[in-house]
């Protein structure tokens, strides 16, 4: 059974198929239409809905596209759709700012937007262009070229933040906790054929992988969810890991950092930021802010993907996966994690427990390029990550080049690595190494990209890179290649 | 935050009349989730949810279709395939060609062959799975140039001409030619297509599509169940986003609705995924478009060759009329002297692309753009200059078209003036040139481009709409049109001209849903008319009741008739006054007609195609807009800076809503220039059949320095409180993105190279132009 709360009305399922998703619970088991389906996959975010979880006594608010979120992920926390934020026939003012500003034409993803802005207005206290933006990054609107949504987002501050949610907030947390109490309790959900468990303890976790061996692994599901909603399958047995807390965890001591599996990619974000901005800059461009904040950092990498985002950075940074079964323990480099397409040596009664990246050294730069048609919310067509160590006398005393979407894994450019290591980082090294791309990398053409491009536009990012590092850091204007730094980037939210 | 201009006369706001940015009618239920869409609709009890199954191939004969294991399916009602239709099989809009459900062959990778009803939507769409489908497949035709080489056509090729295009040609000084490749675009509603069919008696059927076009999903659900029209209802509230995909594409899925609904006896919906929306209904036309033009040394144009050929799929549709427009905006804004402009319409094993936004306009437009480009590199002058030598003007006949139509009220070079200055186009072109000089990896680019867009049907008929309006004796108002809503605010401005004709809030009106049992034969919403018909036939209605109420107080009073003033929602009747409610239920007591239908059609327009001249357009739409963006040499990348856009609606009916047409045109235009990318592979699948693989804007996508202002001049012609139509002629604004990309790309070579950018311009195709021109710089040394 799970619960959960529709708004202030605690819900109880005891029998559901667990491959239901919150959407189809919204409009097809409450008929409640108010939230839209777009897409199904969740690329447009028609479906948003905000999620409120209970984390250190404070309520905290997000968002996730309903369309790929299953059902039993709802145990433990408030679900709030754009049906609820009206009291006595009085719109909510992050609504009435939509309504002032024309922001709603056809109005099909308006309750979506709605959603997004509700949950950014209850995470920040003031405007801000750049947090608005990445709010809205998993929103497509068709009709009004977002104007005026982003004038609605400056007017939804205006009014005192006073709302029924601010008002019951603390009946909301006494609800929340009730629910979230039993935290050792092993969270069941079935329709007679399908199961789906979602354990509290890493330890339960693990027994039921053991037990379950050909279960599917999930946290926010928002890739296995596509399994359903666009290959129409079913899956018979979840285990979904995101309750866990020792998966949920992030920390750094001396020498890395230590991420939860199942800790959020959103939630990643600020500490890895400080250690390599530019890792969490690509990462706020990872999907979009709905994935993020449901979708797992474990779970990019568990789903080998040869287009996930994160796999090509750990293994420019050297970063290792702690696996666990029930009876074992180890630490897995991320270049020998993926074995094939789709294919890892993730044993059917394991799990990753963490990812541990290590921390930068004095002479390493990390550089990370994601090459895609749409700057937000798209699938990488070359994902590249370097890591350069070079020493004080200019000599590339390491290089650690990782790629998504130039082979069937994630995979490292090691005989361009070995093409640079050992050599002076100049402009000639450069030119040398950007000729051992093609033996490499024979990557696909496909809708995103063709081969020829991946190659070209990886060849390019070296030297991107090298200017970036070698030129502006130095000041060096006599170069030709002399630019400043800010201006070597298409930056996003700007 | 923008402040909208508004109505002047502060009453008429207050009341929502016409020139005050009264909200979207439907605003309060789109942010609650209250506004019902067709899906939304509670389902009538025992409602069967219907899917079909669709071509594995792209062209072929079906030597096998075995359904058993779908009708096995759990939850399986029905199954039904070309055979099973009651009445006609062929639904095409304008010409046969297109059966509801695939007969004996397929056509394109992705036509419905057998629908099947099962009693829940996954159920339905499961089963649709299992079908066993064998196809011997034969040779198709995917691209544009393959139908060229093979003379594959959907129609017949139509040629305008203006003088001696060939002789000018051989004479200018120069002669600048090209070739330049239009990709397609997905509409994206994010509504996707949907019907829901209830039997009613008689064999009877009421239908609630998301159409743009109600009339004709009327007419063909009576033609497939083959029963008289008026036995068929056909309600749309609203839909969420149209954009020309439901023009036309939206009747199959009522069809079918229809079809199994009639044969089982029971409510039926269907509802396309979005990956079977995507891949099983039309889009923007491809097109490939030719030109040559010969210019004098100043890069004035003399003559013009230009052929355009747009990728028109498996069957006609409304391709005819969407080439034609093509060829009448060839020239944009320009006077291309001598000119032959020709228009093929290619058929492809591919599904039947159809209106979108624009229809065919834009294919024109961007090619002349394109071409002033070129130009502005051959002779070395500012792209703008040679613009505006270039603009239609009143010496001579340089203000007559090559179909032969006079442009009057041409104030596109006072609006290009205007844009030019506000937007600061020299000092930033100035400044670009000087960043470029020193920037190695980040260039700058810069373009003003112009729009000149012809409102009307070029389909003459077209050019007519009904409306029914209901006075209460409550004086509450209930107006009905023949127009639909689908997010444009039709249904606001509608109201308020009822409202101010009536002189009454707008508060006591109610538009209603569109509904082919109350506005007969209705014209589809589409060709940016919807306001200028729907508007002309209600504010008829209007004025007919005002003046049976009038004619009533001139008797019932015995006052003159200038001594009755509709106003403020009051009646002045000389010294005395009344509400409005009071006069209507005086006037219903006696015995006076408080309800009327009004009619419109659109004056002065004619096309003779066998001469291809006339007049197709009552009159032109007009804009500029002026982009700046910074391309990444090294990847291709880029990224829109600032926009300034000046567009003319005439006298605004409500400022905020056509604010609201102009950005949202242009960011779908900016998207079909740069990142929306459809690719079909060499079977005929379409690739980028999902959100995650084809890429309208998002809100990153769109600049932070964005203007966007409205150039107040009344309409001269008698169109509706001398206003514009707006849907469609800003979507062409994007354009000035593409030419923005290619000023950066250009500055590579110091602005002597035009590169070739074919659109979308994808980061892969601007690293590509980047590549190209570099090489031919080093060979000119």
């Amino acid at each position: 059974m799970i619960r959960f709360l529709l708004n202030n009305q605690p819900q109880e399922i005891e029998h559901c198929d667990p491959n239901m998703t919150v959407l189809e619970y919204l409009r097809d088991e409450l008929n409640d239409t108010a939230t839209k389906e777009g897409c199904a996959s969740g690329d447009c975010g028609a479906c948003t809905v905000a999620f409120v979880e209970l984390v250190n006594g404070e309520l905290k608010y997000r968002t996730a596209n309903s369309c790929i979120t299953f059902v039993g992920n709802l145990h433990g926390k408030q679900l709030i759709t754009a049906a609820h934020l009206k009291e006595d026939q009085q719109l909510h003012p992050v609504q009435q700012a939509m309504v002032d500003q024309h922001g709603s034409q056809c109005g099909f993803c308006t309750p979506g937007i709605v959603m997004s802005l509700f949950a950014l207005e209850k995470r920040s206290d003031s405007y801000n262009r750049a947090d608005t933006l990445e709010a809205l990054s998993g929103n497509l609107c068709r009709c009004t070229g977002y104007r005026p949504i982003m004038d609605a987002a400056v007017q939804m501050y205006e009014p005192s933040a006073d709302d029924q949610f601010v008002r019951n907030q603390e009946h909301t947390k006494k609800q929340l906790s009730k629910i979230a109490n039993d935290s050792a309790e092993l969270i069941e959900l079935s329709n007679g054929n399908n199961h789906y468990y979602a354990p509290a303890t890493l330890q339960q976790a693990l027994e039921l992988v053991r037990d379950h061996p050909k279960a599917r692994l999930v946290c926010g599901g928002t890739d296995l969810a596509l399994e359903v909603t666009q290959q129409l399958k079913e899956i018979p047995l979840m285990i979904d890991l995101s309750r866990t807390a020792e998966l949920n965890s992030i920390t750094v001591d001396e020498q890395q950092i230590v991420i939860g599996a199942a800790r959020s990619i959103d939630s990643s974000v600020e500490t890895i930021k400080q250690h390599y901005p530019e890792f969490a800059e690509m990462l706020g461009r990872f999907a979009a802010k709905q994935v993020r904040q449901q979708g797992s950092f474990g779970g990019n990498v568990g789903n080998a993907s040869p287009i996930g985002d994160i796999p090509p950075v750990l293994l420019a940074l050297n970063a290792t996966l702690t696996l666990k079964s029930a009876s074992d323990c180890r630490d897995v480099p991320t270049d020998e994690f993926f074995t094939g397409y789709r294919q890892t040596v993730l044993q059917p009664n394991e799990l990753i427990a963490h990812i541990n990246i290590p921390l930068p050294t004095a002479n390493s730069h990390c550089k990370v390029y994601k090459i895609s048609k749409r700057q937000d919310d798209d699938i990488s067509a070359v994902l590249a990550a370097f890591n350069f160590t070079i020493d004080d006398n200019n000599i590339v005393t390491d290089a650690r080049l990782g790629f998504g979407g130039m082979a069937a894994t994630p995979k490292r450019a090691t005989a361009t690595e070995q093409a640079l290591i050992g050599q002076p980082f100049t402009q000639a090294s450069i030119d040398s190494a950007q000729t051992k791309i093609a033996d490499d990398f024979q990557p696909l053409s496909d809708m995103r990209a063709t081969s020829d491009y991946r190659l070209e536009v990886s060849r390019n990012l070296l030297q991107k890179a090298f200017v970036e590092i070698a030129l502006a850091a130095k000041g060096d204007n006599s170069n030709t290649f002399f630019v400043d730094a800010t201006q070597t980037r298409i930056c996003s939210h700007a | 935050m923008r402040s909208m201009p508004n109505s002047h006369n502060k009453t008429d706001q207050a009341l929502g009349h016409t020139g005050s940015s009264r909200k979207h009618e439907s605003a309060h239920k789109h942010v609650t989730g209250e506004a019902i869409y067709v899906d939304d609709i509670p389902e009538p009890a025992g409602m069967l949810f219907a899917y079909c199954g669709f071509s594995p191939k792209a062209r072929g004969k079906i030597t096998k279709l075995n359904l058993s294991a779908v009708s096995q399916c759990e939850g399986v009602v029905a199954v039904m395939t070309a055979d099973d239709v009651p009445g006609h099989l062929d639904i095409g809009a304008v010409f046969p060609g297109e059966p509801l459900l695939a007969n004996g062959e397929v056509e394109f990778l992705g036509q419905p062959i057998f629908v099947v009803a099962a009693t829940s939507y996954n159920a339905a769409r499961k089963a649709a799975r299992k079908a066993e489908i064998d196809i011997d497949a034969e040779p198709a035709i995917i691209t544009v140039n393959q139908a060229l080489d093979a003379e594959s056509f959907v129609r017949p090729q139509h040629t305008q001409q203006r003088g001696d295009a060939s002789s000018a040609l051989s004479r200018s000084a120069h002669i600048v030619e090209g070739e330049q490749y239009i990709g397609g675009q997905e509409h994206f509603y994010l509504e996707g297509q949907v019907a829901l069919a209830i039997p009613a008696e008689d064999r009877g059927m009421m239908v609630y599509s998301s159409s743009q076009h109600p009339t004709e999903v009327q007419k063909l659900v009576a033609e497939v169940l083959h029963i008289p029209m008026s036995q068929v209802t056909v309600d749309m509230r609203r839909m969420g986003g149209g954009f020309g995909g439901k023009e036309t594409q939206a009747a199959q899925w009522a069809c079918i609705a229809a079809i199994v609904a009639d044969k089982t006896n029971k409510p039926v919906k269907i509802r396309l995924a979005r990956a079977d929306d995507m891949s099983s209904t039309g889009k923007r036309h491809p097109f490939y478009n030719q030109f040559k033009i010969g210019i004098n040394e100043e890069g004035l144009i003399e003559g013009a060759d230009i052929t355009v050929n747009g990728e028109c799929g498996f069957a006609a549709d409304l391709s005819d009329a969407i080439v034609d427009r093509a060829m009448f905006h060839s020239d944009n804004a320009y006077y291309l002297g001598n000119a032959k402009i020709t228009g093929n319409r290619c058929k492809t094993n591919t599904v039947s692309h159809t209106a979108y936004r624009g229809f065919g306009g834009p294919k024109g437009v961007i090619l002349a753009e394109r071409m002033l480009d070129d130009i502005a590199r051959k002779v070395g002058k500012d792209p703008l200059d040679v613009r505006k030598l270039n603009l239609y003007n009143d010496e001579g006949d340089r203000n007559v078209t090559h179909y032969h139509q006079t442009v009057e009220h041409n104030i596109l070079p006072e609006l290009i003036e205007q844009l030019e200055d506000s937007s600061d186009y020299r000092a930033r072109r100035a400044a670009i040139t000087e960043f470029n000089k020193t920037s190695p990896i980040m260039k700058k680019g810069l373009a003003l481009t112009p729009v000149k867009f012809g409102i009307s049907f070029t389909v003459q008929h077209l050019n007519q709409a009904g409306a029914l309006i209901h006075v209460y004796t409550d004086g509450s108002v209930q107006v009905n049109h023949g127009g639909t809503e689908m997010g444009q605010g039709l249904h606001t401005k509608v109201g308020q001209i009822v409202a101010q004709e009536f002189g009454i809030d707008i508060s006591d009106i109610l538009v209603t849903a569109t509904r082919t049992d109350k506005v007969p034969n209705t014209s589809p919403t589409a060709a940016s008319s919807g306001t200028d018909l729907n508007g002309k036939a209600a504010q008829n209605a209007a004025k007919i009741i005002k003046q049976r109420l009038v004619d009533f107080a001139v008797e019932h009073f015995g006052l003159a008739t200038s001594a009755i003033e509709f106003s403020q929602g009051r009646i002045k009747l000389g010294a005395e006054q009344m509400t409005f409610a009071e006069l209507c239920q005086l006037a219903y007591m006696n015995r006076v007609s408080l309800s009327s239908t009004g009619y419109y059609k659109t004056p002065k327009i004619h096309y003779d195609r066998n001469t291809a001249s006339g007049r197709p357009f009552f009159y032109f739409a007009m804009g500029a807009s002026c982009s700046e963006v910074l391309v990444d040499t090294l990847t291709g990348e880029y990224q829109l800076s600032r926009v300034d856009i000046l567009h003319d609606v005439g006298t605004s009916l409500n400022p905020a809503i056509d604010v609201g047409q102009i950005e949202g045109a242009f960011a779908q235009g900016l998207g079909w220039v740069t990142t929306e990318e459809l690719v079909w592979n060499n079977e005929g699948r379409l690739t980028t059949n999902s959100g995650a693989t084809y890429k309208i804007p998002a809100v990153n996508d769109l600049p932070a320095d964005f203007n966007v202002e409205l150039f107040t001049r009344a309409n001269p012609e008698d169109t509706i409180y001398n206003s514009k139509a707006v849907g469609e002629p800003p979507f062409m604004h994007g354009i000035s993105v593409w030419c923005a990309i290619r000023d950066a790309v250009s500055s590579l070579s110091n602005y002597t190279v035009s590169p070739v950018i074919h659109t979308p311009a994808t980061p892969e195709k601007v690293l590509w132009a980047v590549k190209e021109l570099r090489q031919q710089v080093e060979k000119q040394g």
